[in-house]
């Protein structure tokens, strides 16, 4: 890799309260996606989006069909990143309501391809699973290169025994950053299609039929 | 017609920049009366719309097409045809014309008749609509609109200039020696925009053929505008049809006036407030301000109008948004009056005095329409390529 090798990583924390353990969760992963990407000789430019301020403007999107500035401006930022940490709280066994606007409103083809680490708290483990069967189905439909390693937070899970255990969160975070690390570095950084600097000719709009 | 050129600029042997109103024909619940009117009454209501733009000194006014309600107009020359009967001068458009789920064949004949009976006062914005289940409605699949549009207008340009068409496409039924009829009023077709929020290849199809683009420049950011236009000047320069900054442009508009603007904005809030697009999005005031949307004095509104030219260039068709949104026909007929006295004569002088050199003012119009106002006809673009 070339010492001028850089890529965009945008962190997605969908925490309503604040503070919250949805962004601390978001936090420790960029650390460590952070670390794993100078540990292979890459630039990291980490972005980190907290839904909860563009609550208000994901409705007005919906509604009005067009984006306010703001978030127009976290729109953009994901769909130029070369990976994306999505993070979530669990709210009746599934990613929350503001999380899956957000990802509703990003452009169809911005997530094609694209490294995405899944990631969510809740109050117990017995959340945990929501990752592989609400969020990793998500993901797919955006046709996104999900990593195979989830990260769930349950609150005991920032206790100090659970920190230690193998197999433990401080573990997950490092194992899950460590394959969006590698799949970011694997996939040459592009700059999104403009349809509208380098439009399809009409020519080829229109084959010639008769 | 208000002030002519004054020497501004060399002459381009045309008329000046067009105004006009559209209208898109919904039948919404005023929120003050909580009257809802009957559909009789909404059309009347439409045409009254359009005599009253001739009677003000509006150029233009222009019907949408609806095939689902709550909106009335879905036969657009049925009521141009009948509004072209009781106007001398007013230029009869369309905002939009579903290229996509009406058969260009018609479309073809039912313009051409409407030249005719209108004496060529007439042009065409093509759209492709929105509304998911028109499209089955009417045999066709959404998933096709943009090849839709592609394919049936350009059969629609062949028939409107070739006396006679062979054609095959993927579409609808092959023709064989096929003569739309009545042939266009004296062999010129009408003159045809091209109306896309946010999707190029309308934009390069307008570009492509030399013909209009139009914005509706409402409901959206200008950024969203700006960049639709950008491309359509560039590839219309592209396809050899002239430099970019005389590629022929429309936009809409979006305003309610009062002397006092503290006055318009409290008189319209409510019809905003529960108004079928953006009802409920967001504030009037926030609204106001990510979109070119004007409630205010009519200075204002002069002010912001003018201020569309620094984001798409100098431009030649200007279309208000009139009756819509629920309010009542009253109030509608006098903001045309405020319009037509108050504000189009100064941006009919503003525009004409900051555009460039070369830049036409206006669409090229029917040479009938042109000869009625002591004008020289001008030149129709022609498409790029072999296929004229």
């Amino acid at each position: 890799m070339s010492a001028l090798d850089t890529r965009s990583l945008v962190v997605v924390a969908a925490g309503v309260s604040e503070p919250s353990s949805t962004r601390l969760l978001a936090d420790r992963l960029a650390a460590a996606v952070d670390r794993h990407l100078r540990d292979a000789g890459i630039q990291p430019r980490i972005e980190t989006i907290e839904v909860r301020p563009l609550a208000h403007d994901l409705a007005s999107h919906v509604l009005a069909g067009f984006a306010p500035p703001a978030l127009q401006t976290a729109l953009d930022a994901v769909q130029a990143a070369d990976g994306v940490v999505a993070v979530t709280p669990i709210f009746s066994a599934s990613y929350s309501g503001l999380f899956k606007l957000f990802f509703d409103l990003v452009d169809r083809d911005a997530f094609d391809g694209k490294p995405v680490l899944l990631a969510a708290t809740g109050g117990t483990a017995r959340h945990s699973l929501a990752i592989e069967h609400a969020m990793r189905p998500l993901f797919a439909y955006l046709k996104a290169d999900s990593m195979p390693t989830g990260v769930f937070a349950a609150t005991q899970d920032w206790g100090t025994g659970a920190v230690a255990m193998e197999g433990g969160l401080i573990g997950r975070i490092d194992r899950a950053a460590k394959q969006l690390a590698v799949a970011m570095a694997a996939r040459p950084t592009s700059a999104p299609v403009d349809p509208f600097a380098d439009p399809v000719p009409f020519t080829d709009l229109l084959p010639r039929s008769s | 017609m208000a002030d002519k050129k004054d020497g501004l600029g060399p002459s381009t042997g045309r008329n000046d920049m067009q105004f006009g109103v559209f209208t898109v024909g919904d039948v919404t619940r005023d929120p003050v009366s909580g009257e809802t009117v009957s559909e009789e009454t909404r059309i009347q209501t439409m045409v009254a719309v359009a005599l009253k733009a001739e009677e003000v000194g509006l150029d233009v006014f222009a019907t949408g097409e609806h095939h689902n309600v709550p909106f009335v107009p879905s036969s657009p020359t049925t009521m141009l045809g009948y509004i072209a009967a009781k106007t001398e001068r007013l230029q009869l458009s369309t905002a939009t014309t579903l290229i996509t789920t009406n058969d260009p064949v018609k479309i073809a004949e039912d313009y051409a008749m409407l030249q005719h009976l209108a004496g060529g006062r007439v042009d065409l914005m093509m759209g492709r609509g929105n509304m998911g289940p028109v499209y089955p409605w009417f045999g066709q699949d959404i998933r096709n609109a943009v090849p839709l549009a592609v394919e049936n207008y350009d059969l629609l340009r062949r028939l409107w200039r070739e006396d006679v068409v062979d054609w095959q496409g993927t579409f609808r039924t092959p023709l064989n020696g096929f003569t739309a009829t009545p042939r266009p009023l004296d062999g010129v077709p009408p003159f045809v925009w091209h109306g896309s929020i946010r999707t190029p290849e309308i934009a390069e199809q307008a570009a492509y053929y030399g013909d209009g683009f139009f914005h509706n420049n409402i409901f959206w950011p200008k950024e969203h505008v700006q960049r639709m236009v950008e491309l359509y000047r560039r590839r219309f320069e592209h396809y050899g049809h002239g430099p970019a900054n005389t590629a022929i442009v429309g936009l809409g508009g979006h305003v309610f006036m009062r002397k006092n603007s503290q006055d318009a904005i409290r008189e319209f809030r409510p019809y905003f407030d529960h108004a079928p697009v953006y009802g409920g999005s967001m504030s009037l005031e926030d609204y106001m301000e990510m979109t070119p949307m004007t409630i205010g004095s009519p200075q204002q509104v002069i002010d912001r109008t003018l201020g569309f030219r620094e984001f798409v260039g100098d431009y030649q068709r200007q279309l208000f948004i009139a009756d819509h949104a629920g309010l009542p026909l009253p109030i509608v007929l006098e903001q045309m009056e405020i319009l037509a006295d108050e504000v189009l004569p100064v941006l009919r002088r503003e525009f004409e005095a900051r555009r460039a050199p070369g830049v036409p003012s206006d669409p090229p119009l029917h040479p009938r329409v042109l000869a009625a106002r002591g004008e020289a006809p001008a030149t129709m673009a022609e498409p790029a390529g072999a296929h004229a």
